[in-house]
């Protein structure tokens, strides 16, 4: 067991005549999807399926069925940061971007470096969290580089990957033993990819819109010459690896040639970095627009594009990162890098890159639950017979970003203000509804 | 125009009408009642998170020219040292009604940070290693007023660019004015992109002898820790602005402090060349003209406009 969540009760529903997408399973055209005790128990043309009284109706009419996404990569802030998010706002803004399991990084407070430390946080989870959450745990104690954690421990207390996120771990010698003994504890090894040494205090892309402004910059090959070395170790101790976040086409070159060596490594590539750039800085120097790995440049965008149409980016992860207002609302050099994402995620790639015909729709909803596979996860799909996890999606809908609020506790999104199309309307975890758009009616079968 | 935070606000006219009547001002200083009642009863208020000499009390002094109250604030001593953030501190100052916040911090963009927090017009007098406006609008005025005009003037800036607002702020001025900007240092203070600007970059002085005017940059001794250079001496065998490659015909300008030495040989620093001296005067008149730009004309802030205020950067 390495999910864990608040169980509701499975539940009845019928999502009616909605046009279901699985690219996995092949489906790609209107049905109704019946869903009893919380597993998938027919699909079919609508109107031609029996369902229960008093399960709930949820109108598709005009509306696309997706598998629910999964994502490998967020930041829950508990324990430790609670003003910035908890299990149960976390869960919430994953649940209102149609997310039906997300993994927690460990670089609270303190640090998920223990088994007693994971334990509580689980118990936690069961109490809070809407949709099932995994954890990972950290490689190093305290995440300083200089120990290994007890790793097998941890995966016996239901750590479901390690990784330093946030900081890279920087000596070669320290990510070997890690991987060596990745032999024993399994689990990926899910790494944050920067030389410190070449990214020292930089705070955005280096680059023409650093030299501007005056910024001190990042490297992209900050983030490509760690990708490197650790996927020559990764190689030679036969481990197995993932990279989060690539931001650089030196990175997706990396990776790629990796791959074709035949090394065990996966990658991701998040929303943001996906759709927007450096240029976004300079028209606004916004604090919301911070982050790390920095936005980059055209190039980068395009290379990043590309490795998810080639195959060597395997999914999307939000890297969501909620910080309060105040910490926020400071110079760009002083706020802390993140931005939020679990919300807008599909909506943002949907309009930026679906609309204009740049990425199928159904290779975006692949790269939205392809997370769940980089973790162990099973990989949600539309078939019977399958646990129900379902995402709800309006693509007419259009809605400003932030004009609501968010249910996230923190408004730290790079995309506010925008107005995107794509909005979800319900989302179905582990078996049971777990959110409803405001907006849309209830309703049941009688 | 509202505030002063970058030289990339201004269009070619707003620079010059600004100088023509900097050079107005240049008449005043040489009075013996050095003031006129441009400014009466206008609050300014220089908030400086960072050590200055010539830029606070030349703007102090050009308040005072015109007849405005002047407050000065400095991070050290005060509620900054308490932890006191940036935006309490300029929303409690501005509870004061300030006409105008000249603002000097180690943070790119801190002063259109502080525009969206107050209704006083701001002053950008630096933000990290962003831009010093007024420093570059002074350089302007101090080359206009020996030469006329810069228009297809070469200009050389030369030093540690990496880390110069100055250098920043006077790329984007001269460009401005239909000079053509050289930016000359070693390629370590040399930013990736700095082409962008609108400059051309060179790693020796081999062709210094294109340059009409050669603008030396402060080199800072700071940076030493970080491993940018070898050593100053192998800097100043390379870089520094001597007599021998001075040609007579060039002239020399640093925004001060000058180190001795380093970028600059003491024999051209006292040269006839030499327009050190003149901007710094030209500080004083040039912050009079801005001050009178944003606020001569335009009423004083309007208490219920507090509330209106755009919200600047809701992160």
């Amino acid at each position: 067991m390495t999910l864990f969540h608040r169980e509701t009760g499975p539940g009845d529903v019928l999502v009616r005549a909605a046009h279901v997408l699985d690219p996995r399973t092949g489906i790609d055209g209107p049905h109704d999807v019946i869903v009893t005790n919380g597993v998938i128990t027919g699909i079919g043309t609508p109107g031609t399926l029996e369902i229960r009284s008093g399960a709930e109706v949820l109108e598709g009419e005009g509306r696309h069925l997706f598998p629910g996404f999964v994502d490998p990569h967020v930041h829950l802030r508990t324990p430790g940061q609670e003003h910035k998010e908890d299990l149960d706002s976390g869960t919430r803004a994953a649940a209102a971007g149609g997310f039906v399991a997300v993994v927690a990084m460990p670089n609270t407070t303190p640090t998920v470096d223990s088994a007693s430390t994971l334990r509580a946080l689980a118990e936690h989870a069961r109490r809070e969290a809407r949709i099932p959450v995994g954890f990972m745990a950290s490689i190093t104690v305290g995440l300083e580089g200089e120990a290994l954690t007890e790793m097998a421990e941890l995966r016996d207390a239901g750590a479901i990957g390690f990784t330093d996120d946030g900081r890279p771990v920087a000596t070669a010698a320290m990510l070997r033993k890690a991987l060596q003994y990745q032999r024993l504890a399994g689990g990926v090894l899910a790494l944050h990819e920067e030389d410190p040494s070449l990214s020292g205090n930089g705070v955005m892309h280096e680059g023409e819109v650093s030299a501007r402004l005056g910024l001190s910059g990042i490297p992209s090959v900050s983030e490509s010459t760690m990708i490197a070395r650790d996927a020559a170790l990764a190689g030679y101790e036969q481990g197995r690896i993932h990279i989060q976040h690539l931001s650089a086409l030196e990175s997706v070159q990396a990776v790629a040639e990796a791959k074709a060596r035949g090394v065990g490594i996966t990658c991701e590539v998040s929303p943001h970095h996906l759709t927007l750039t450096h240029d976004a800085i300079a028209e606004r120097l916004d604090t919301r627009l911070k982050m790390n790995p920095p936005l980059r440049t055209e190039a980068d965008r395009q290379a990043l594009i590309e490795g998810l149409r080639d195959g060597t980016v395997d999914c999307i992860a939000t890297d969501h990162a909620p910080h309060a207002r105040h910490e926020k609302e400071v110079p760009f050099e002083s706020a802390p890098m993140g931005t939020t994402g679990l919300e807008t995620a599909f909506a943002s790639v949907y309009t930026d890159l679906v609309i204009p015909g740049v990425l199928d729709l159904a290779l975006v909803v692949s790269k939205l639950t392809a997370g769940a596979a980089v973790v162990d996860l099973p990989v949600p799909r539309i078939a019977v017979g399958e646990r129900a996890n379902l995402v709800l999606v309006d693509l007419e809908a259009t809605w400003e970003v932030g004009e609501s609020g968010y249910e996230s506790r923190s408004d730290n999104c790079c995309f506010a203000g925008r107005t995107l199309n794509g909005r979800v309307l319900a989302t179905i975890a582990a078996g049971a509804v777990v959110y409803r758009e405001r907006s849309f009616a209830l309703s049941a079968a009688v | 125009m509202r505030h002063l935070l970058s030289i990339e606000d201004l269009e070619r006219a707003d620079i010059e009408r600004i100088l023509d009547r900097a050079r107005s001002f240049t008449e005043l200083t040489d009075r013996e009642v050095k003031k006129v009642p441009a400014l009466r009863g206008r609050r300014v208020l220089n908030l400086f998170y960072e050590a200055s000499t010539r830029t606070r009390s030349s703007f102090e002094l050009a308040a005072k020219a015109l007849s405005a109250d002047v407050v000065n604030f400095s991070a050290g001593g005060s509620s900054v040292e308490k932890g006191e953030s940036l935006k309490d501190t300029v929303q409690t100052l501005s509870a004061y009604r300030p006409d105008l916040i000249c603002i000097r911090t180690p943070y790119v963009g801190a002063a259109a940070l502080v525009a969206g927090w107050t209704t006083a017009s701001v002053v950008n007098a630096g933000d990290g290693k962003h831009e010093h406006p007024t420093q570059a609008l002074l350089d302007v005025h101090t080359l206009r007023e020996r030469l006329g005009s810069i228009d297809q003037m070469s200009i050389w800036i030369v030093g540690d660019v990496t880390h110069s607002r100055v250098a920043r702020s006077c790329i984007l001025a001269f460009t401005r004015m239909g000079a053509k900007v050289t930016v000359c240092g070693p390629p370590t203070l040399i930013p990736r992109g700095i082409e962008s600007l609108g400059c051309s970059v060179e790693y020796t002085l081999d062709r210094l002898g294109d340059a009409d005017v050669v603008y030396a940059l402060r080199m800072q001794h700071e940076r030493m820790t970080d491993a940018f250079i070898p050593s100053l001496r192998e800097y100043a065998a390379r870089y520094q602005i001597d007599g021998r490659r001075l040609h007579p015909r060039q002239l020399l300008m640093h925004p001060g402090p000058v180190n001795r030495g380093v970028e600059l040989a003491a024999e051209v620093i006292d040269s006839p060349q030499s327009l050190i001296g003149e901007q710094v005067a030209a500080g004083v008149v040039t912050r009079m003209a801005v001050l009178y730009e944003l606020l001569a004309g335009r009423d004083a802030p309007d208490r219920s406009a507090i509330a209106s205020a755009p919200t600047p950067q809701p992160a």
